[in-house]
């Protein structure tokens, strides 16, 4: 089965503003999508409080799964999503 | 009776009035078993739970910056398939459907509280989407604001993002919860509206509708019953802040004239015209890394000097601090085999690198050189992650080599701060990076949200650090900033000046308040609050002490 790790670039972590972002692309695309981390059970993407609820920190690496017909294409487009900081705050040195 | 309580101010400024509560909501109704017709119980859920999320995307709509993004992310919830299923299950076990509601919502908190920390703070969100949720499934009046008919200050248990994102500053004059922290929405939100807050106020539970209190939103005090002339001092000096930040303008003084350099932090080429246009006296941290980041080949001399000059243009007469590259394992580059590192954060980074690398350090100092040559700025160069005065001195070598006559060192190790006087002899300033100072001297991941309380600015520790190296640097005439978060919190930005920095480098956006706060308090002030802040047990002793 299609799979992808990912390191997830939003520096919050895949909350609020990133994880609604992400779960807005995954439920725009043609395959169901899982997103897990290591050890953790994987959860359906296209639902924003089990998003939510993974915990994934800025920097972690998810793993993302699809099948059936458009699944690579599905991951494609979901790593650029989790890859893109959308935290756009200053954090100094 | 004049008791004061105090929470973590979140949102500055200062008022007075009435207390009004926000109501706690109802109970959910008790299980009254199985519905007749669970397929039309979950339809009339889901209808309810549409018109939840209808209302949550009017309100993003109207609401801008945090507001709107933390609503965004809300307004799916009622939407998240995962709930719907959930409830199904529900009310195919029997449950009736205020409860099925009830009992969906609830699964989903309890994950979020085991998880603690920024999550544990979400929790709050989902109760006042269920509340919503069953407000609607049942014809209850919609939980809110309360509405006394006059002025208040809102007290409450915890806020929901739509709470908060509908409060009128007009009607409320300061909030105050005993749950959330300084992440929490209520926080991000009341900051962005402009409402001062105060949260983490366990005292506030005991706070009753009508009685008067006084809320400092900066300090984090909350005086119940206050004392008239209290209350006039408050605001007055509130106002005198607030005439400071806008008539602000200049270099920072101390109320008695001492003269504190405010400088900000630069770190990519795209923020360049923003820095430039802020009312400062130049760059005190110009980070470099964005010319070596997410590339595959290293900026050739020419590039990076090509660079360098249009920042030094953007700040002809005024003074830019570069700091060299500071990248390692933690901040890898595309063409250095770092190798592996147990310990990034401890292994080679910073100045470190130009063990295996001179050249590339040299290079780097090359192209400063030539733009700075070619300028009218006052380029100052520092090295970071100094640990000892060999390193120190062995930089300002190679950077005087090149024509660069000032060069400094950040103080981010404990033991450059520890031989601050041994590094200053050798070198010609420095700099105090206290987010990494912090996370040094505490031994705590800056990665790490469970340990934010070790790495708060104000912990006594760091401050002390702080206290060594402004001390060295003033016996032997050198000048010692900050340009660390720690310099962007306006009462901390005292206590720093107080120990004996300066200048203070921050986020341009930070730089009116300090200004501000600088300029209500003379130089005895200043060391007066950082005396009280380093004889403190803790960070949060810390900031109560000085206020």
């Amino acid at each position: 089965m299609p799979q992808r790790r990912v390191t997830v670039g939003s520096r919050v972590g895949l909350h609020a503003r990133p994880a609604a972002l992400f779960v807005q692309a995954a439920a725009a695309q043609d395959v169901p999508v899982t997103i897990g981390k290591d050890g953790v059970e994987p959860v359906d993407a296209r639902s924003i409080l089990s998003v939510i609820g993974l915990d994934a920190k800025g920097g972690e690496e998810v793993v993302l799964h699809a099948e059936g017909e458009g699944a690579e294409a599905a991951l494609d487009a979901l790593e650029t999503v989790l890859e893109t900081d959308h935290d756009t705050s200053e954090k100094p040195t | 009776m004049n008791a004061e309580t105090s929470g973590i101010g979140v949102a500055p400024g200062v008022a007075s009035g009435p207390v009004a509560r926000l109501a706690a909501p109802p109970e959910p109704p008790a299980d009254t078993g199985p519905e007749a017709d669970p397929a039309a119980a979950l339809e009339r859920i889901k209808a309810a739970l549409e018109s939840v999320a209808t209302e949550l995307d009017a309100r993003a709509s109207r609401a801008s910056g945090p507001s709107a993004d933390v609503l965004f992310a809300q307004s799916m919830m009622p939407r998240d398939p995962a709930l719907a299923e959930r409830i199904s299950k529900a009310l195919s076990d029997g449950r009736s459907a205020p409860r099925a509601v009830a009992e969906a919502f609830a699964s989903f908190r309890a994950s979020l509280e085991a998880a603690g920390g920024y999550l544990a703070e979400r929790a709050a969100d989902l109760d006042d989407l269920r509340d919503r949720t069953l407000a609607e499934l049942l014809g209850l009046p919609m939980p809110g604001l309360p509405d006394p008919g006059h002025p208040f200050v809102l007290v409450a248990r915890d806020l929901a993002p739509a709470d908060t994102a509908g409060l009128d500053p007009a009607r409320v004059l300061a909030v105050v919860t005993e749950a959330g922290g300084p992440t929490s929405h209520t926080a991000i939100l009341a900051k962005s509206i402009g409402i001062p807050a105060v949260v983490a106020c366990p005292g506030a539970g005991g706070l009753a509708d009508g009685d008067p209190v006084l809320v400092d939103g900066r300090t984090g005090a909350v005086t119940a019953d206050p004392d008239p002339a209290a209350v006039q001092a408050a605001l007055e000096a509130e106002e005198r802040r607030r005439a400071a930040l806008e008539a602000g303008g200049g270099p920072g003084r101390t109320a008695d004239g001492r003269h504190v350099q405010l400088l900000v932090n630069l770190g990519s080429a795209a923020d360049l015209e923003a820095a430039a246009g802020a009312d400062s006296e130049g760059v005190g941290l110009f980070r470099t890394e964005f010319l070596y980041l997410d590339r595959a080949a290293e900026p050739t001399v020419a590039e990076q000097t090509e660079t360098y000059r249009r920042v030094f243009a953007a700040f002809a007469g005024r003074k830019v601090v570069v700091r060299t590259l500071d990248a390692g394992a933690d901040k890898p580059l595309a063409f250095v085999d770092h190798g592996h590192e147990d310990n990034p954060a401890l292994g080679v980074r910073g100045i470190r690198m130009a063990r295996r690398h001179p050249r590339m350090l040299d290079d780097q100092l090359e192209a400063i050189g030539a733009a700075a040559a070619d300028g009218e700025a006052e380029v100052w160069v520092m090295a970071p992650m100094v640990a000892t005065a060999a390193e120190a001195a062995d930089f300002a070598e190679r950077c005087r080599a090149r024509g660069l006559p000032t060069a400094g060192t950040m103080i981010e190790v404990p033991a450059a701060a520890l031989r601050a006087d041994q590094i200053l002899r050798t070198c010609d300033f420095a700099s105090l990076g206290t987010n990494d100072l912090g996370q040094y001297t505490m031994a705590a991941d800056r990665m790490n949200g469970e340990l934010a309380e070790l790495l708060d600015p104000w912990q006594p520790a760091l401050l002390e650090l702080v206290a060594l190296a402004a001390e060295a640097g003033r016996e032997l005439g050198r000048p010692v900033g900050v340009c660390g978060e720690a310099a962007s919190d306006p009462l901390l930005a005292c206590v720093l000046v107080g120990l004996g920095v300066t200048s203070l480098s921050m986020a341009p956006s930070a730089l009116g308040e300090v200004r501000a706060e600088l300029a209500a308090r003379t130089g005895a002030d200043c060391a007066a609050m950082a005396a009280a802040a380093l004889a403190a047990a803790d960070a949060r002793e810390a900031r109560a002490a000085v206020r």
